[in-house]
């Protein structure tokens, strides 16, 4: 398995657009999916109402319409703000998401960069973000920014223990940290010798799974994680004095995230790319792949979003308390269960 | 924090304090945050100032008056029917139970009494806006607490009562229908009926809450023992309604004083709580929307025939002298000081508003609580800001 290998041949420049392209469609589409199918529609018709119906058909175009909106807005910069840093927050936020894709694949082909230890990768990358909320929250020389930062800092730092716990349940089941790795275990795998749909890690790791999503709410900020953004008492944490383009970027960058770490889960846990049934190495999948990982990472993101618009918020107490006495130690009695299992089996 | 009395709470803020001595180095500056006037969680423009040590509140204290409209002043020089329609502004959710006071106070004032029927379809529209202003707590204590969802229907079923409130008094937010010696007009054909309907609606509303608010782990978790008012404290302060009831205090106008409306001839409960928490005030209020409803299909059932006006002069003079009424309205105890001359305006309009005297508790409350519950405490009490200032 290499990386990104096509049948025609590509001049540098041309391959290196190429994957600019697919990264920002990578990026991108899932995001936009999301923010229609989940933001505007599945909550609206939760909360009995329609949702936007004018820009197009069934409001299909309102995301083109609410980016146009942004991008018109004046760019607003507070007089006391640390200029440079307050510029630089979102861009930082979006480093995070964009080395994020690098990892998943998309097909037995189709991964930007294959590398050994690519879930650690990931694992580390996400990180990033909280520096540039920090950053954001810090700059905007506003106290219900700071407060917000701040809470959303020390959350994120808790949340990454149990979100890295829950994984090694499957990295202790494939074997290994790759990711095509992983999904190949899961392709070829057997249920007590039948092989007929390969073996998904939820079946296995269903706790880990429950773990993971659990994690993943909090690291995304949304409810009932939503502390840092609580629009209640924090008006909306630190993204309170952004504005036009620089807000629109956190805006994407909270939905991109959103869309990788569903595939990340689905990936881990569903199978990514692979659909049961047919040879995993067919290079059908180069094709199909992007599309199946695309209907994984709706699946996910259903629960993700369900969730959001269901749950009132906890206090920032609550949420520690729930990081560490609960989520940690069940994390770890599932990783122990699992590596007990791997040396029976 | 959880205080039972206030001497516990006195006494756990002087540990504080000296702990704070001890940790010199340790001690930080503090911040204090300005919570309004332009804030999301303030239900238009009050404004908290708080002190605070990390999250945790070390001093609050609210300011009021940014939302200020002079009503007393202006009663003073319109005549008494035309105070009806400054006074359906103060607590603009529950509009018509505005009214219900002063005209009380002004019939009082000139000896007259509205006909059978007209008391009966004012407490029927009485409990309707009590409906139309709780139903909406009710769901926005969930936007408060970072549920988005209740709200919704909080506002798809509030629309239905206050259709029948605009079938009868052709006004959705400011009926303006209660006359002195009765009402403006008489029911319209059908609304009986529809209103019945429209309870269904309501109780079913309520059965969501229960499940979807109320009975949420993450819900009980932000209100249980959240805003603890001894009943002691909360009566000291002069709370009333459904903040008072939910601290085991039984207290209610409509059942304890003849309050000129026809709930003496109703069979209905008054609900109390036990606990004094946020949790207790969302139940309360919970079970008195339910009340409520049976009270007014008891009304749509019972309404006795007769006219809808006593009669009274078409110019309204008011005799000289001076009359109190307080009623039991959606937010507390609501009271109309009258003073009058003998003319054609009132002398002197004073409005007792429950919000006011609600809200006042908050430098003893949140003292001591973390910033997320300032906003859950805030959101438990509810006030209107009308309702406070006037």
């Amino acid at each position: 398995m290499n990386t990104l290998t096509l049948a025609v041949e590509l001049a540098y420049w041309q391959q290196t657009t190429l994957r600019a392209v697919i990264g920002l469609v990578a990026v991108l589409l899932p995001a936009g999916t999301l923010v229609y199918l989940f933001l505007f529609k599945m909550m609206s018709f939760m909360q009995s109402r329609l949702g936007p119906m004018e820009a197009g058909p069934y409001g299909s175009l309102q995301l083109l319409a609410e980016v146009g909106k942004f991008l018109q807005k004046e760019d607003i910069v507070p007089a006391k703000a640390d200029r440079v840093v307050f510029k630089a927050a979102p861009f930082v936020v979006l480093v995070s998401t964009f080395l994020l894709v690098l990892v998943i694949p998309g097909g037995p082909d189709l991964v930007f960069i294959d590398v050994d230890t690519g879930i650690f990768l990931a694992l580390a990358v996400s990180s990033i973000s909280v520096i540039g909320i920090l950053m954001a929250g810090w700059a905007s020389a506003s106290k219900y920014s700071l407060l917000g930062a701040l809470r959303a800092t020390g959350q994120l730092i808790a949340y990454e223990l149990p979100l890295v716990l829950a994984v090694m349940g499957v990295v202790i089941q494939a074997g290994t940290l790759n990711m095509q790795g992983i999904v190949m275990a899961q392709a070829q795998g057997e249920i007590f010798g039948f092989g007929g749909i390969g073996s998904p890690f939820i079946l296995t790791q269903f706790l880990g799974f429950a773990i993971f999503l659990i994690a993943v709410q909090a690291e995304l900020t949304q409810p009932p994680f939503d502390m840092p953004v609580a629009e209640s008492e924090l008006v909306t944490g630190y993204l309170t004095e952004y504005s036009g383009m620089r807000f629109l970027m956190f805006f994407i960058g909270e939905f991109a995230t959103a869309g990788i770490f569903a595939a990340l889960a689905s990936t881990l846990f569903l199978g990514g790319w692979y659909i049961p049934g047919l040879d995993p190495t067919d290079n059908l999948f180069n094709v199909i792949g992007p599309m199946v990982l695309m209907g994984k990472i709706i699946l996910v993101s259903f629960l993700i979003f369900w969730f959001r618009f269901t749950y009132p918020r906890f206090r920032e107490d609550q949420l520690q308390t729930l990081a560490w006495k609960v989520l940690i130690p069940l994390s770890l009695i599932n990783i122990v269960v699992t590596g007990v299992l791997k040396v029976v089996f | 924090m959880t205080a039972a009395t206030d001497a516990q709470q006195r006494a756990y803020i002087a540990g504080q304090a000296a702990d704070a001595r001890v940790n010199v180095e340790l001690e930080t500056e503090g911040m204090t945050l300005n919570i309004g006037p332009q804030h999301p969680a303030t239900h238009g423009t009050l404004r908290i100032i708080v002190r605070l040590d990390g999250e945790r509140v070390v001093a609050a204290e609210p300011v009021m008056g940014y939302m200020h409209r002079g009503y007393e002043k202006l009663a003073e020089v319109r005549t008494y029917p035309q105070v009806t329609t400054l006074i359906n502004r103060i607590d603009w959710l529950g509009s018509f139970a505005n009214e219900v006071p002063f005209i009380l106070a002004a019939e009082r004032l000139m000896e007259v009494e509205a006909p059978p029927r007209a008391k009966w379809i004012r407490t029927a529209l009485f409990e309707l806006s009590r409906i139309a202003n709780v139903v909406l707590f009710l769901g926005d204590m969930g936007v408060q607490l970072g549920a988005v969802t209740p709200v919704f229907f909080a506002f798809r079923d509030r629309e239905f009562v206050l259709n029948q409130i605009e079938a009868v008094t052709g006004g959705r937010f400011h009926p303006n229908f209660d006359r002195i010696g009765g009402l403006k007009d008489d029911l319209p054909k059908g609304w009986i009926e529809e209103t019945k309907g429209v309870l269904d609606r309501i109780r079913t509303f309520c059965d969501e809450m229960e499940v979807l608010v109320a009975g949420n782990e993450i819900f009980e978790a932000r209100t249980r023992n959240i805003g603890v008012i001894p009943a002691d404290v909360g009566l000291a302060y002069g709370m009333s309604g459904a903040n008072i009831r939910a601290s085991g205090v039984d207290w209610d106008l409509r059942r304890d004083s003849d309050m000129g409306l026809a709930h003496g001839d109703l069979d209905w409960k008054v609900w109390t709580h036990p606990d004094g928490d946020s949790f207790a005030r969302y139940w309360v209020r919970l079970q008195e929307v339910r009340e409520s409803c049976t009270m007014v299909e008891q009304c749509l059932d019972g309404i006795p025939s007769g006219p809808v006006m006593a009669k009274v002069p078409r110019i309204i003079k008011v005799p000289a002298g001076e009359a109190y009424v307080e009623t039991e309205n959606p937010l507390g105890i609501m009271g109309y000081y009258i003073v009058s001359k003998g003319e054609l305006v009132p002398y002197r309009v004073k409005i007792r508003s429950a919000s006011f005297n609600n809200v006042s508790i908050t430098p003893w409350l949140l003292e001591g609580v973390y910033v997320p519950d300032v906003i859950s405490i805030l959101a438990s009490l509810y006030f209107i800001l009308g309702d406070i200032d006037r």
